[in-house]
């Protein structure tokens, strides 16, 4: 018809294409070429996020398929700079990266490897509705693509189901037209791993330290996975070791059925045809979760469509109103036993082994629900700057002013981290409803500065985490959750609950402190005042006695055994549930049994405590060198223990 | 001469060891330090119809020393008393900044200044000076010299004599402290005061020799007038026994001026009986000059919201309850502008003097 309408009207027609033969120009597009020539939809913008998506989607995987198994997981990350013969440039130059990520899950079946790792939309996620990290199948294949877009090298990934079970090792790349997986490799080699998987990309990346990094994001998976043991061997040469403070999986979520609430309309329709049920009310007594069958009548009859109705014969106008009278009818809630939250204990010690602070809190909301799908919110906050920091300032601090000069102040901004279950979000922060949420609590109102339209300042860190059975992220990338009202609704009841708990917390800071400046300025003061008055009088005046007796005067009226007892009493972390405060004697309140605290009181050294789980560098780096990030913590902290070690369960036959 | 002070301790110097005695004498009864100020705001003066002047009421404020709100204020009260007292002594005057910059210094062992600003220490030392009853003069404190005169007068100045007849067009600086320790008048011949609130006018009148014809001392404080320039105005009319007259702009603030050059100022009333002249005279710019005058709408600037409300303040003094003054200020608020003495110009350069002035000395329009 194009030739029809554009007939150009002076030059030789260049022959425009016929409708035959446009039409033998459409032909099908596979998901992969699809996501080649899209790959910023999956994370792939910029050689530094690729280099975290890579690491990001190993290591969610290695999580699912330990946890799922039963296994308290043991991940060790290894980020390496890929010479290829040349002399290996620094890692902050570096453009090609080797990313190894080693499990110690239940591994994977051997005819399995090559569609989980070089076949777009694979997995076992998608289907089914229950908590995990991943949802897609994409994740993993994607990164390999990647791989293999920019270096050209297959992914190469090592598995072994058991100890007595032989290890496979694959080399496989996408046959990104047909969405096939073609291996290049396929033996059996010997591991010393007894079970678990390794994968292993060489990558185009780049390795920048600070916000949205690759160390920032293992940090976060630390703090939101407390159950996990996770040693990173940076390109640079350094190891850092996250040791587990938590020795038990988190339970086991459920996977349940779809909530009627959730559905579209389409998938409806969908499900009516594939239902087995022969009956409309069994199918949606059936097929649905918390419908039972005086629901399912109800919205029959709402409907007015018979019950004992084939499913399959429900289309059209019927399946329409059929629809309208699920939305219409009352309906329970979704049950939650689908989503295991990470609970107010694990992230309070998830928090506290990563963060310096003076304050801890968590809370763990009710289940709540979205489009039918069930979800909880857990907030967390660290505040503070740790004792030992605090001790620095008053050194610093120790120059008077001068005119017009002010006291550096605090003014950086509170740090918000943000989780979808479990995995860190750290792209899109502002897109996301977390983030919102953070901005819209009255953070003044808890003794926190906040500017309009900002975050609060102070030296915070604010946790969020969303776990879901479905989380609605904003792209496929998921880097920030989507904003409905009813997840933001409940983020920002948690972040109140916490910003509660932490301005009791600095009220009651601030009034022992004030207490102790009120005798501190007097002790100040009358020294001036005696002073003053002994020049006053000529230098004819007994100053000690005076000073003694205006001291004593100060300490009758500043309550002297009262203000005392304020101030050894300080804090305390009575009346605030969930949280821990730390002052320079040590933490007080729900403090977390950390490895090393346990046993014998007065430590060994460092050297005595063999630990044959770990690589050597591991253990000689673990000893906490003065490392500059926040993350550091103490020796004492940081030293994986005999306690550290997972207590696995017989390995099961799992594939991903 | 500093020695023979130190020996003999002078009042003001008594004065200020009061601090410390009470200081001394509270805690040896095991009392909490305090010092009674009194209260300098609009709340605790009266104005005195007899006399003619704003006297400060007997309200007072206690500053104790071991309440954490005035603890510091306290201590540092007593630490300029003490600076204060070192002037007595070594019989030094010096500035309201000196003062803050002598007892400034570091607390011992904190991070902790004694000052932070000299906001801190300028209104203790007016507290001092009304609590112990000693004009800041006597306490050695001198403002700048912000005023100049010009005219039939003759002072000694340190021995010297200062003709103000033959000082040009320039004048003599009149100095903060014009006590008649500091400053003698040795001969005024003048028939009257003319205080101008701004120096252009005066140097105008300076330059066209305003006073030689009119045989006046021309007086200008540029603005407010500082404390010597009011003092001296008040020595002329009061020794020589000639009137005052005051020049200010067209609107509350000039308003005020003449106010404080008349009956006193609020903040610092008790000094009214030595400042205070309750018979000068307003002669202008008054909101009737522009229609007496013929100066245009367009030269007047509109009041703004800050301008209106003191208006309506200065409508509520009991000292400007007089009829006139009422229809004064309510003829600007109607009117709705103000006018500034330089406005005058626009009708010729030398207006004020040759045609603003002289007709108003001569119609003796002027409101009291």
């Amino acid at each position: 018809m194009s030739t029809v309408l554009a007939k150009p009207p002076t030059t030789e027609p260049k022959a425009a294409p016929s409708a035959a033969e446009m039409g033998a120009r459409q032909r099908e597009i596979s998901v992969s070429e699809f996501f080649t020539k899209n790959r910023h939809l999956l994370g792939f913008d910029n050689p530094r996020k690729a280099l975290l998506t890579c690491v990001k989607e190993a290591v969610d995987n290695a999580l699912d398929a330990a946890e799922e198994a039963g296994i308290l997981p043991e991940v060790v990350v290894t980020l390496e700079v890929a010479a290829n013969g040349e002399p290996a440039p620094p890692a902050s130059q570096a453009t090609r990266f080797r990313v190894t990520v080693i499990d110690n899950g239940p591994g994977i079946v051997r005819q399995q490897i090559p569609p989980i790792f070089a076949k777009l939309l694979y997995g076992s996620k998608f289907h089914r509705l229950r908590m995990s990290r991943g949802q897609q199948g994409i994740g993993i294949s994607a990164a390999g693509m990647y791989a293999q877009l920019t270096t050209g090298k297959p992914v190469q990934i090592t598995s072994s189901t058991g100890a007595r079970a032989a290890t496979h090792y694959f080399e496989v790349q996408i046959d990104t037209k047909k969405n096939e997986p073609r291996i290049f490799e396929s033996k059996k080699i010997d591991w010393d791993h007894p079970r678990g998987t390794q994968v292993t990309l060489e990558i185009e990346g780049r390795y920048q330290k600070g916000r949205a990094s690759v160390d920032e994001f293992l940090e976060q998976v630390a703090i939101a996975n407390p159950h996990v043991t996770l040693v990173y061997h940076a390109p640079e040469g350094e190891t850092r070791h996250y040791p587990r403070t938590i020795q038990e999986l988190p339970p086991q979520p459920r996977e349940i059925k779809p909530h009627p609430y959730g559905i579209e309309f389409g998938v409806l329709l969908r499900m009516l045809h594939d239902t087995r049920s022969h009956s409309l009310a069994g199918f949606l007594a059936g097929d649905f979760s918390r419908v039972s069958t005086a629901v399912a009548q109800e919205i029959c009859r709402t409907a007015k469509l018979s019950g004992n109705a084939r499913p399959r014969n429900v289309h059209g106008a019927a399946a329409e109103a059929l629809y309208k009278a699920i939305q219409a009818t009352k309906i329970m809630a979704p049950p939650s036993n689908c989503i295991s939250p990470i609970g107010e204990k694990a992230i309070l010690h998830g928090l506290y082994k990563q963060i310096k602070g003076e304050f801890y809190t968590a809370v763990t909301r009710p289940a709540a629900v979205y489009r039918g799908n069930p979800f909880i919110i857990e907030a967390g906050l660290a505040y503070g700057k740790g004792p030992d920091q605090v001790a620095v300032t008053p050194d610093a601090a120790a120059v008077p002013l001068a005119e017009g000069e002010q006291r550096e102040d605090d003014n950086e901004l509170a740090r918000v981290i943000r989780y979808a279950n479990r995995v860190p979000l750290l792209y899109q922060q502002s897109a996301c409803a977390t983030f919102k949420a953070v901005l819209e609590t009255a953070w003044r109102n808890y003794g926190v500065a906040q500017s309009r339209g900002a975050l609060p300042a102070g030296p915070m860190v604010v946790f969020v985490h969303m776990g879901s059975v479905w989380v609605p992220f904003t792209s496929e990338s998921k880097e920030a959750i989507a904003d409905y009202d009813e997840i933001r609704k409940e983020i920002k009841l948690a972040l109140q609950e916490c910003g509660r708990r932490l301005g009791m917390f600095l009220r009651r800071r601030e009034r022992a402190k004030s207490e102790f400046r009120r005798r501190n300025i007097f002790e100040l003061y009358i020294e001036e005042v005696v002073e003053a008055c002994g020049r006053l009088k000529g230098g004819k005046l007994a100053k000690e006695k005076l000073k003694m007796q205006l001291q004593k005067i100060a300490l009758k009226r500043t309550g002297g055994p009262r203000t005392d007892a304020i101030l050894g009493h300080e804090g305390g972390p009575e009346g605030l549930p969930h949280s821990i405060i730390v002052t320079a004697d040590g933490p007080e309140g729900e403090a977390p049994v950390l490895p090393g605290d346990e046993g014998s009181a007065v430590a060994p050294p460092e050297e005595a405590r063999p630990d044959k789980t770990k690589p050597a560098a591991a253990r000689r780096k673990a000893k906490g060198k003065a490392k500059p990030t926040r993350s550091a913590r103490p020796p004492r902290r940081a030293r994986p223990t005999k306690a550290a070690k997972p207590k696995t369960k017989a390995p099961k036959r799992r594939k991903r | 001469m500093a020695q023979a002070k130190a020996k003999k301790i002078g009042a003001v110097e008594k004065k200020l060891i009061s601090v410390a005695d009470a200081v001394i004498t509270a805690a040896d009864r095991s009392k909490d330090p305090t010092l009674s100020i009194p209260i300098r705001s609009l709340a605790n003066v009266n104005f005195n119809e007899k006399r003619g002047i704003i006297e400060m009421g007997k309200r007072k404020q206690e500053r104790t020393f071991f309440n954490v709100s005035m603890a510091k204020k306290f201590m540092q009260t007593v630490l300029v008393a003490d600076a204060l007292s070192e002037l007595q002594r070594a019989d030094l005057t010096t500035s309201l900044r000196e003062i803050y910059y002598r007892t400034k210094h570091t607390m011992k062992d904190s991070n902790e200044n004694t000052f932070d600003n000299q906001n801190e220490s300028d209104p203790l030392i007016e507290d001092l000076e009304v609590s112990l009853a000693a004009l800041r003069e006597e306490l050695h404190v001198r403002a700048e010299n912000a005023g100049s005169i010009v005219g039939p007068v003759v002072f000694g100045d340190d021995g010297d004599r200062v003709d103000c007849a033959r000082l040009g067009k320039g004048g003599y600086s009149v100095p903060s402290i014009v006590e008649p320790d500091f400053i003698e008048i040795r001969r005024c011949t003048a028939d009257f005061v003319l205080l101008v609130e701004k120096g252009t006018q005066w140097n105008r009148l300076s330059e066209d020799k305003f006073w030689r014809r009119y045989n006046c001392v021309l007086l200008t404080g540029n603005g407010q007038p500082p404390r010597g320039v009011r003092r001296l105005a008040r020595r002329l009319h009061e020794e020589y026994k000639i009137p005052v007259y005051v020049l200010v702009d067209n609107d509350p603030w000039g308003y005020y001026i003449y106010s404080v050059v008349k009956q006193g100022s609020i903040n610092l009333a008790f000094e009214s009986e030595r400042m205070a002249i309750p018979k000068a005279k307003f002669i202008g710019l008054s909101s009737a000059d522009p229609d007496r005058y013929g100066l245009p709408r367009n030269v007047g600037i509109k009041l703004n919201d800050k301008d209106i409300s003191r208006a309506k303040e200065l409508l509520k003094y009991r000292w400007l309850q007089k009829k006139p003054w009422q229809e004064e200020i309510k003829r600007m608020l109607a009117s709705g502008l103000k006018y500034e003495l330089d406005a005058l110009a626009n009708k010729d350069f030398r207006y004020l003097t040759k045609t603003y002035l002289p007709r108003k000395l001569k119609e003796e329009d002027w409101l009291d």
